[in-house]
């Protein structure tokens, strides 16, 4: 009877977004308890076997007090950010990848917000902390923190990507086993609040001639990125919060440019200057390291804009699907530079057959999106993929398509499909299709 | 009775439209309106003091020169220990030589790419500016000590990078003129996806 209600959708296993819901109590308990240890990993804490006592200790004595500021569980103390190993590190130079698999909804905790820094974490004090504008205007002007927390603030929820996430399966020749941590680390999602731009350059008032502006940071290399002031005057603003509390160090305390849906380079942390011009400076990331070489050679510069994007979080590399024949939830998320999440589709089979996957709300323009879809898993080799399209129509590449575009050792602005490859033991392993 | 009955269904529209008058331009020029003007003037003198940008059309360039020779003993003593000898085997980012995989002057470099990917690209390579070399190793070099190098010394080690890319002769001085004279081979590969 309850086995007639749940419908497949695609091949291998994969379920109509409702079978959870449809399929009674007994089939809840099963899917609930698989599918929490089926994203479990193996540093997580066990529940004691044998309970002796007729009620937990915590249930018989006072509790412990609170913290003025308050913190993650003890028991939670595994999930942490990870500093990638793939380049020169030193305290300067440094990436700190996001626990993306361990995270739910579309918000990254401020502590395991993913971190790019190419000269280190600034210590300024805000009190002598100034954002100057000048270059083509009519009046420079420069604004202290007092007079910025006046101005009305706009707060939305954006993702913000490194450029350079997932680059292993840019250039990689052979998939590596790596978790999605280390693939996918370089991605967050965050309400972000602060001053629009445009009010702070209008009442500077920009010249005729102006197109450009050259954002600086206040950090020991003045990281500095050529933006166009379109966008500026568009939806970009100087962030001062992030999720409803004074933006973190590594962030860009006091302030930091915030360009939604543009790649982090050019969300210039520690922002201190902005110098209005008819041109770009070409500044060392925009010379360099944060462009995309072609099939063809040509360099291409200023591609700001991080493309349509979606991974399977659960199940994905490097973890174990605990039980055979079990359902499962599979879970992930998807975002674009250039608007909403229009749909979802995943694959059980490889690529074979697709069924449309469940988006969660709010599915908000340039910002995270979760998806869902129930999966029985037969307990065979099975490959999951999972494909975003985004209200432009744009939609993700296959890696061959991708890679087809580029020189075989350009990595920036990855997009394309991601496949994770699950063995008849339950082991999950990046894959390419 | 129906006159009252007139007169309160008629007012309301003919609020509806004062309404809407008052309030569409309102919100359609909200943003443009907005001058909290709390600002304060910004001088020509704290410009200057921060004003470190170099275009590639060599305005903001300051006066001064430096040679290879003088940027080749910088080099040794400042920038050696992080990019290597020829500015080829890092471990911090790649100063010259080709792009990609592999290269002719440098047959170990798979194995240093396999350690250090980032080493795939090299300044040589792929900036299209020398101008942008200048600035940025004033504003941000060396990476320890940021800022500690004088107008001369940046003009010498740009020099000195470029000479190591072999753009430039080893007699070479540069200064504000002639930097914008070297022709980078980045540029001619370049295209954009931004219109300037």
């Amino acid at each position: 009877m309850e086995n007639k209600i749940i419908a497949a959708v695609a091949g291998n296993g994969l379920l109509d977004r409702r079978s959870f819901l449809l399929s009674g109590m007994a089939l809840s308990g099963v899917t609930l308890a698989a599918g929490h240890s089926a994203v479990s990993v193996a540093n997580v804490e066990s529940i004691p076997a044998a309970i002796v006592d007729p009620v937990p200790q915590w249930m018989r004595s006072a509790g412990g007090s609170d913290n003025a500021y308050g913190l993650p569980s003890i028991h939670e103390s595994h999930v942490q950010r990870q500093l990638a190993e793939t380049t020169p590190q030193t305290s300067l130079f440094s990436i700190w990848h996001t626990p993306i698999e361990q995270q739910r909804g579309i918000i990254t905790p401020n502590g395991l917000h993913f971190s790019v820094h190419h000269n280190g974490i600034p210590d300024i004090d805000p009190q002598q902390h100034e954002l100057m504008i000048h270059g083509l205007v009519d009046k420079p002007l420069k604004f202290d923190m007092e007079s910025l927390l006046r101005y009305p603030t706009v707060s939305s929820i954006h993702f913000l990507e490194c450029a350079g996430n997932t680059a292993a399966n840019a250039v990689s020749l052979t998939a590596l086993d790596q978790s999605c941590q280390d693939l996918y680390g370089q991605v967050s999602g965050s309400e972000w609040s602060g001053v629009p731009l445009k009010y702070l350059l209008n009442e500077a008032g920009i010249k005729p001639s102006a197109k450009w502006v050259i954002v600086e940071g206040a950090d020991g290399g003045s990281h500095s990125r050529s933006i166009p002031l379109e966008k500026l005057l568009d939806d970009a603003f100087i962030a001062l919060y992030q999720n409803g509390e004074r933006l973190r160090p590594s962030q860009g305390y006091p302030m930091r440019l915030f360009v939604p849906g543009w790649e982090g380079n050019a969300n210039v942390k520690w922002v201190h200057r902005l110098e209005v011009t008819d041109k770009p400076a070409y500044s060392k990331d925009e010379s360099g390291l944060y462009s995309d070489i072609l099939a063809n050679g040509s360099i291409q510069r200023f591609s700001f804009h991080m493309d349509v994007k979606s991974v399977i979080t659960q199940p994905s590399g490097r973890q174990h699907l605990p039980e055979k024949h079990g359902f499962y939830e599979i879970s992930g998320l998807a975002w674009s530079g250039y608007g909403k999440i229009k749909q979802v589709e995943v694959s059980a089979d490889g690529g074979k057959t697709w069924a449309i996957a469940q988006l969660h709300g709010p599915v908000l323009a340039k910002s995270l999106t979760r998806f869902s879809i129930p999966w029985q898993w037969a307990g065979t080799d099975s490959v999951l993929i999972s494909r975003a399209t985004d209200e432009m129509g744009r939609v993700q590449p296959s890696r061959d398509q991708w890679r087809a575009q580029y020189a075989s050792y350009s990595f920036n602005h990855y997009n394309a499909m991601q496949a994770w490859h699950i063995n008849s033991d339950g082991k999950v392993e990046n894959y390419y299709v | 009775m129906f006159k009252s009955r007139m007169f309160k269904k008629r007012m309301p529209k003919a609020r509806l439209v004062i309404f809407w008058l008052l309030i569409i331009p309102t919100v359609l020029m909200a943003d443009e309106r907005l001058h909290l003007d709390l600002g304060k003037p910004l001088s020509v003198a704290e410009i200057n003091q921060f004003s470190i940008t170099v275009f590639p059309d060599g305005s903001n360039l300051p006066i001064g020169q430096g040679s290879v020779d003088q940027g080749r003993v910088l080099y040794e003593n400042q920038c050696r220990m992080c990019h290597g000898k020829d500015g080829i085997e890092g471990p911090a980012a790649r100063l010259a030589g080709s792009d990609g995989w592999f290269s002719f002057s440098d047959p170990l470099r798979i194995l240093r790419i396999e350690k250090h990917p980032v080493l795939l690209i090299s300044v040589g390579s792929l900036w299209p500016y020398a101008t942008s070399i200048f600035d940025y190793i004033r504003r941000a070099m060396p990476h320890y000590s940021p800022k500690s190098l004088d107008d001369n010394q940046v003009y010498a080690l740009t020099a000195y990078l470029l000479y190591l890319n072999d753009l430039v002769s080893d007699s070479l001085v540069l200064d504000a003129e002639s930097i914008i004279n070297v022709e980078m081979p980045g540029k001619n590969r370049s295209i954009t996806s931004w219109p300037e």
